[in-house]
């Protein structure tokens, strides 16, 4: 097999700009931050949720609730991929009904991980209104799930896979294309 | 990762320590689906569970039924009594038909040690072991691990007695290879005539006298004693037992360190155990219970799924 | 029949202490000359025997037939097949059939029907007490009248101490021994298997050592009491061993068999809930098994039994627990003894033909055991070189439950002769 070829799509910098436009127009999309609540998918979408809420309340003075929404029991994969044995933590603000809640993630790809996660809030309770920030969309779609807001978009191949690094997980920042190696 | 315990949950006495772990891990997302509002998630939707329980059993068949049917699985209760079995059917018939009828899964209770494994050699649905004669009920060790793991914090380097009938105990030996595999020091305490031979050389401590036991331990993990224990001759009287063995009031303000006390129940109140330990707040009797359910969805999960021939080649000889 | 002459084997009679290589004459029904160059008479068939063993038949006295009653596992007819397959020309058949063998007529029935069979010779063994049931001593004399070249009540002990008194003083009557199954019942009940490590690892129910032994004791006892003639059959401790090693010093009638799994595995077969590990007494420890062979090399142990007990697949495939005791073993007995006693060091090839053979013959009075002139030509040929690997499947017998499958065994059965017939033949 040939070796992976791996490139640099955004930079910190890059992401931070992302990430304050994002707060901007999450803000702006909910009308205010009274009913807003922000909810990352796991693993990385929960940090970003924390610095778009970060960067709200700098901007805003007002402290957006956060959870985190582990997606991994509602996958629809179970049979082809089996279990996955470390499964992330699920905690939601207790009353989510009337409330505008964004979704958070850091790449919308396939768009199965988001209606796993429709599917997981419908048991918790009834927003008035879900919407679905992410940092990075890069097509290839599977269903029919569209983000309301991205940071970047990346055109990707259905082999390539395009990793987003972060520090509080990954030690930095940064997007990156990884290319399956093909003459 | 697929099939990460193999095919079957037969026992604890051949799964490594990694293994144990990555089910006490899985067992706590578990818990909180038993927090919320709507206690389901959807994982195991569609897979069909048989619930085959030779011998009665309300407390482990409830528990497996209400993680069964929290991960959203179908559920049949065939139980020993009006079924085929009590007709002559053998096991290896009975695994037969289940397995003609597409069951994914059999979780099994049976009297004779070995049952599960019998079971699980004969058909390709994964097979739990409820608790197999006195050979092994490794759900119920797992629990007992994670309820004391929550409490202390880690398991390696506790002190864990194990206090009974370890003759006689399937609960005992599934504690012990758990317990060992951890990093515990493991001890059993009980009256010559219900500890089994040659039990020091699986690395246990032994002690006569329920005295010196709680001086030693950190954790007591009190057995239910049996009725027939003392018809078949094992000990005089269930009186006796209670004077000399009980885990008791007076004899626990004597320990040394504050004891956690666990007991797979149902309890014997004022055999083995005062009704004041057992609902005290050393006990954390309750939280094993809780801790079944998650326990037994997280052992559900881990073992569903993943790809058939990989099913097969575990079945061959683990996983990796 | 035509004469047979054996020419050029290692010819090995412990009964007169002979080891060389000879020709051997079977002439109407005996053997009618031992020696080099012999002459083969007209009409006579001549059989290159060079780099084989010519050997006196081996003599089994512990083998259950299973025929009246339980003919799916075995019959007298496909026993007497395996047993000469196995390399015995006699085998004695316990009585512990449905209806057990505890009259004359059930006696006559097995001889009768050990005749047609045609393969090696079948001697009935009686029962001690009617029913097998330990209460009432059956009719000695009419059984062995009808042909019964003992009495046991082997399947179970004599549980009573009076009753095997009793026994064995009347047995004196007949010159015959009284064969017990050594086991105290209220220690073993409920047992499976051996009881020590592996048991408490399996969660088993164990038999103790000592419920051998505490029988052996107090048979030991009786017959020093008694003076009647006590065979302990299957003996399986090292605590039985030691006992029987006394007894002998004190020159008390008594004698022992141990069989080829005794001394071939131990407790740790049983790993797996293997039911082909599950016999009764038990498979023990390593200790144990190393006595058991030294026992047998310096006489301890006087004869090695097979206790061949045929099941049916469907019995040995359940749950341990409710698996029926007991494994086959007519035609891996000689296999085992080649490969893990002569091989192993622990017999010279001689002394294993004594405890298969000529010791089992002398201790149940048995014509046999001996390659003497004039005495019934029942003869064993095999290839002491040859390897094999043990099939169930082509086994003479009805029943496969035995747990040395696959096991790789030095040494195989060419011929067996009976009365100067051959009734058994190594296909090609």
């Amino acid at each position: 097999m040939s070796a992976a070829e791996r490139s640099s799509l955004l930079d910190a910098p890059t992401i931070a700009r992302a990430l304050e436009r994002m707060a901007r127009e999450i803000v702006e999309l909910a009308g205010g931050t009274d009913r807003l609540i922000l909810i990352g998918i796991q693993r990385r979408g929960v940090e970003l949720a924390d610095r778009i809420g970060a960067l709200i309340r700098r901007s805003r003075g007002a402290d957006v609730p956060r959870g985190a929404l582990d997606i991994t029991l509602y996958r629809d994969d179970l049979n082809e991929i089996g279990p996955r044995p470390v499964i992330g933590e699920t905690r939601l603000p207790r009353d989510l009904d009337g409330k505008f809640v964004i979704i958070v993630d850091d790449v919308l790809f396939t768009g199965r991980t988001v209606r796993a996660a429709l599917d997981q809030m419908a048991d918790f309770g009834r927003p008035a209104r879900i919407a679905l920030a992410v940092l990075i969309d890069r097509g290839g779609r599977e269903l029919p799930v569209q983000a309301d807001i991205v940071g970047q978009r990346v055109p990707a191949r259905p082999g390539d896979r395009v990793d987003v690094l972060l520090q509080e997980v990954d030690g930095r920042d940064a997007v990156e294309l990884v290319r399956s190696g093909a003459p | 990762m697929s099939a990460p315990l193999g095919k079957d949950l037969v026992g604890l006495e051949h799964l490594s320590a990694d293994q144990i772990r990555l089910i006490l891990d899985t067992a706590e997302p578990f818990k909180e689906v038993s927090e919320r509002a709507i206690k389901k998630v959807p994982t195991l939707r569609g897979k069909t569970i048989v619930n085959l329980f030779f011998e009665s059993s309300t407390r482990t068949r409830i528990s497996f039924e209400f993680a069964e049917k929290r991960l959203s699985a179908d559920t049949v209760n065939i139980g020993a009594t009006g079924s085929s079995v009590q007709k002559g059917e053998t096991l290896v018939d009975t695994a037969r038909n289940l397995e003609a009828m597409r069951i994914d899964m059999v979780v099994m209770r049976h009297p004779s040690s070995g049952a599960a494994r019998f079971l699980a050699e004969r058909i390709a649905s994964n097979v739990i072991n409820a608790g197999d004669g006195t050979h092994e009920h490794p759900t119920q060790g797992l629990l007992d691990l994670l309820t004391i793991r929550d409490a202390k914090g880690t398991i390696a380097g506790t002190r864990v007695c194990i206090c009974g009938d370890i003759l006689h105990s399937r609960v005992a030996r599934s504690n012990i290879w758990g317990l060992l595999k951890l990093g515990a020091e493991v001890a059993v305490c009980g009256p010559q005539s219900l500890l089994p031979r040659a039990i020091d050389e699986l690395g246990v401590t032994v002690f006569r006298r329920i005295e010196e036991a709680i001086q030693w331990a950190d954790v007591l993990n009190v057995l239910r004693l049996q009725l027939e224990r003392m018809n078949a001759g094992f000990i005089p009287s269930l009186r006796e037992y209670y004077r000399v063995f009980g885990v008791t009031v007076e004899r626990l303000e004597r320990a040394p360190r504050e004891l956690l006390i666990l007991h797979p129940g149902p309890m014997n109140r004022g055999v083995e155990i005062d009704s004041q330990v057992a609902d005290g707040s050393h006990s954390v009797i309750l939280q094993q219970v809780t801790n079944g359910v998650a326990v037994r969805m997280a052992v559900l999960y881990l073992l569903a799924g993943g790809r058939p021939e990989l099913a097969e080649a575990a079945k061959g000889g683990g996983v990796e | 029949m035509k004469p047979l002459l054996l020419r050029g084997g290692r010819v090995i009679d412990p009964s007169r202490d002979l080891d060389e290589t000879a020709d051997l004459l079977i002439q109407d029904g005996q053997v009618a000359a031992v020696g080099r160059g012999l002459a083969l008479p007209d009409g006579g068939e001549a059989v290159d025997a060079t780099g084989l063993v010519v050997a006196p038949g081996l003599v089994d006295v512990h083998a259950h037939l299973r025929e009246p009653g339980q003919e799916d596992r075995e019959t007298i007819a496909s026993g007497a097949a395996a047993a000469a397959a196995g390399g015995f020309t006699a085998v004695c058949a316990m009585p512990n059939t449905d209806p057990p063998i505890d009259n004359q007529s059930a006696v006559g029935f097995v001889v009768k029907q050990g005749a047609a069979a045609a393969g090696a010779r079948v001697y009935p063994i009686g029962a001690v007490s009617l029913g097998q049931k330990g209460e009432q001593l059956a009719e000695f004399g009419e059984l062995v009248g009808a042909g019964a070249v003992a009495v046991s009540d082997d399947g179970r002990p004599v549980a009573s101490g009076h009753l095997m008194r009793t026994a064995l003083e009347y047995a004196l009557t007949f010159g015959i021994p009284v064969a017990d199954h050594c086991e105290e019942p209220s220690l073993a009940a409920g047992g499976v298997m051996h009881e020590g490590l592996v048991a408490t690892r399996l969660g088993l129910k164990g038999i103790p050592a000592a419920a051998e032994e505490i029988m052996v004791a107090r048979d030991i006892l009786l017959a020093g009491h008694t003076g009647g003639h006590v065979h302990l059959c299957h003996m399986s401790t090292r605590g039985s061993v030691e006992l029987i090693r006394r007894a002998k010093d004190r020159h008390l009638p008594v004698t022992a068999e141990a069989c080829p799994h005794h001394f071939a595995l131990t407790h740790e077969a049983c790993e797996g809930y293997n039911t082909n590990a599950k016999m009764n007494p038990p498979l023990r420890e390593r200790e144990d098994v190393e006595a058991i062979r030294a026992g047998l090399k310096d006489g301890t142990i006087d004869a090695i039994a097979t206790d061949h007990a045929p099941h049916h697949y469907d019995a040995k495939e359940r749950e341990f627990d409710d698996a029926p005791f007991g494994i086959v073993g007519l035609e891996t007995a000689l296999g085992l003894g080649l490969t893990v006693l002569v091989e192993g060091g622990v017999l010279t090839l001689p002394q294993l033909i004594a405890r298969m053979s000529t010791v089992p013959a002398r201790t149940f009075r048995l014509a046999g055991g001996s390659l003497a002139p004039g005495r019934p030509a029942d003869v064993l040929v095999f290839d002491p070189r040859v390897t094999w690997t043990v099939d169930p499947r082509r086994f003479r017998s009805k029943s496969r439950n035995t747990p040395f499958a696959g096991w790789e065994l030095k040494g195989r059965v060419v011929r067996t002769i009976v009365g100067g017939r051959t009734v058994y033949r190594e296909d090609g």
